[in-house]
């Protein structure tokens, strides 16, 4: 089959319905993750056991239950009544539980209804989180002409990014146009509300397009699978074909594509403690540079097979990752700023806090040192004065809100460009490799399930697992990475053993 | 390569209950850390999701090994 100019036009109107839609599902889904620690102020309970343990139930069970729950229940779903309602049922789903979400009234009007509203919403997203990729992938596929699968479904493969940037992009603007106080209080909702307007496009778009020709033509042979669930995993020949997608791709994959978007931001963040909105634009600008990347390797793909790319992607993450976290570290050392001269050193803040009512009082000074090569920090120094000696102990000193040398915050840039460089070698083929893996007529629950097993379930728990790494004893700032690394090492090895590297350019079976 | 294929599914046969043990000992070891009350419930609640999920995963990795033992993923099986 070649494509002509009138089937390339549809293609593209294929790909640009279907990766609008993931792309908005990927920003609902990752706003509330950005604001999480707002939405914990205002909808959440003063009472921080309390409120850890809805997070823990929002984070934790929308990331590692619900949303591979999702990909078996729409997954069947797609596979019985088609890819095209289905993927536009996650849309409205995803869609409005985060317009609800912005609409909940604070945990100071409602009390407990609020984070029980939260939590609820927070569930339905993770749901229809699981079912929308595969359909998305399945869809672009299915329309794909031969050779070009790569390619065409690559689009596919820039939404997750794209829809991080998007959901970074409109939090910065939003609290640079209202200011910190004003979007913390109110403004927090702005990015919710206007997932409305982005999803009633998207679902007009959709509502367009028809349904894919695989699986119309399996529906007019009344061939579709009676119970896609049985046939998908309970039929030796099609499930040992999901075990070998979840550990030898999906579950690497998963690891490298947290630890290049999520880990580096929260580690320049919180253990370089980068400035808040300097660490965005690093992730930003890297982001911008590195998702062009996803088609290029994407389209690659269909020439030189998909396996090597995504395994080479894998495999240079396990041998850089704590090269690039160590030289994070050594960059951000202030000690080594002094090179240059300070240009200027504001006089200390100070505050004083009582403690527990009994005298006793915390005081906390702040200054501010700027250097001539633009960059600058704040030197915190905390003291504790007892009421009974009124002298202070418990002297600590910190540096905190760091913003970087121009030299280095372009350091940054390419560090961070090159992990999110790796992002798109394992994942710009991976759509059309996991299509490839599986028949029409079990293809959307097929695959739908290692991608978020691997996904949400390995790649969701870096963040835990690494503090959880970090918390034993001898253990470094570095020794988080183990867990992605040694994953991504697991499903390199299974990889490159038991993978065929063969390009399935039928996948109409 | 084949054999390769076939003798390393006893590493993945074996690495299912390992990674299930030393899951379950940390989840043990991390709500035994935690202080009474709340943060021992959300621990707990932490780790019983983490195990819950694991679970069904470090079984399909001995399910995938006895494949791989099988000769289910040779060369010709793969490519049918």
């Amino acid at each position: 089959m070649s494509s002509t100019p009138t089937q390339s036009n549809s293609i593209f109107k294929v790909i640009g319905a279907s990766s609008l839609g993931t792309l908005i599902e990927w920003y609902d889904f990752y706003i509330f993750g950005s604001l999480a620690t707002i939405i914990g102020a205002q909808l959440f309970p003063e009472d921080a056991g309390a409120s850890a343990l809805i997070n823990t139930l929002a984070i934790f069970a929308a990331g590692f239950i619900v949303r591979p729950f999702g990909a078996l229940v729409f997954g069947r779903l797609g596979d019985l009544i088609g890819r095209k309602y289905t993927f536009l049922l996650t849309l409205v789903l995803m869609g409005g539980s985060t317009f609800l979400i912005g609409l909940i009234p604070s945990y100071s009007s409602i009390g407990y209804a609020a984070p029980i509203l939260v939590l609820i919403l927070r569930l339905v997203q993770g749901l229809a989180l699981g079912g929308e990729y595969g359909g998305a992938a399945t869809y672009v596929a299915e329309h794909a002409p031969k050779g070009k699968r790569g390619f065409f479904t690559s689009w596919i493969q820039t939404t997750a990014t794209l829809g991080l940037f998007l959901s970074l992009g409109v939090i910065v603007l939003a609290k640079n146009i209202i200011g910190a106080e004003a979007f913390a209080d109110w403004g927090w909702r702005i990015p919710f509300l206007l997932s409305i307007l982005l999803v009633g496009v998207s679902i007009y778009i959709r509502l367009k397009m028809h349904e894919s020709p695989m699986f119309t033509k399996l529906k007019t042979e009344g061939k579709v699978s009676k119970n896609p669930l049985k046939e998908s995993f309970s039929k030796k020949g099609n499930f040992k074909m999901v075990l070998l997608a979840l550990f030898g791709a999906t579950m690497g994959q998963g690891v490298i594509w947290y630890t290049g978007q999520f880990y580096a931001q929260s580690f320049i963040e919180n253990t370089c403690k980068i400035d808040f909105n300097e660490s965005r634009y690093i992730l930003l600008w890297g982001i911008a540079l590195a998702t062009p990347f996803f088609v290029v390797f994407g389209s690659w793909s269909d020439k030189v097979g998909r396996k090597w790319i995504m395994l080479t992607g894998m495999l240079l993450g396990i041998v850089f990752y704590r090269p690039i976290y160590q030289m994070f570290l050594d960059k951000s050392d202030v000690t080594e700023w002094y090179e240059s001269p300070v240009l200027k050193q504001d006089a200390p803040t100070v505050t004083r806090v009582a403690l527990h009512n009994q005298g006793d009082s915390l005081i906390t000074s702040s200054s501010k040192i700027r250097f001539t090569n633009g960059a600058s920090f704040n030197r915190v120094a905390v003291d504790t004065v007892y009421a009974s000696t009124n002298k202070p102990t418990g002297h600590l000193e910190f540096v905190k809100d760091k913003v970087l040398p121009t030299s280095t915050f372009w350091i940054f840039v390419g560090l961070v460009f090159f992990q999110i460089l790796l992002v798109t070698m394992v994942y710009g083929p991976i759509a059309a490799f996991l299509v490839e893996l599986f028949p029409t007529k079990i293809r959307y629950t097929s695959m739908s399930l290692p991608y978020h097993v691997g996904n949400g379930v390995f790649g969701g728990l870096v963040p835990f697992i690494a503090t959880l790494i970090a918390s034993f004893a001898g253990s470094t700032p570095l020794s988080g990475l183990w867990y992605p690394i040694g994953i991504a090492a697991l499903s390199f090895i299974i990889g490159a053993v038991y993978l065929s590297n063969k390009t399935d350019e039928n996948v109409n079976d | 390569m084949e054999a390769l294929k076939k003798y390393l599914g006893i590493i993945w046969i074996l690495l299912g209950p390992v990674a299930m043990v030393f899951m379950a000992w940390q989840a043990w070891d991390k709500i035994a850390l935690a202080k009474p009350g709340i943060e021992t419930t959300n621990t707990a609640l932490q780790w019983g999701i983490i195990l819950l999920i694991f679970m069904p995963i470090a079984i399909g990795l001995v399910i995938f090994g006895r494949y791989a033992l099988a000769g289910e993923y040779k060369k010709t099986a793969l490519e049918d």
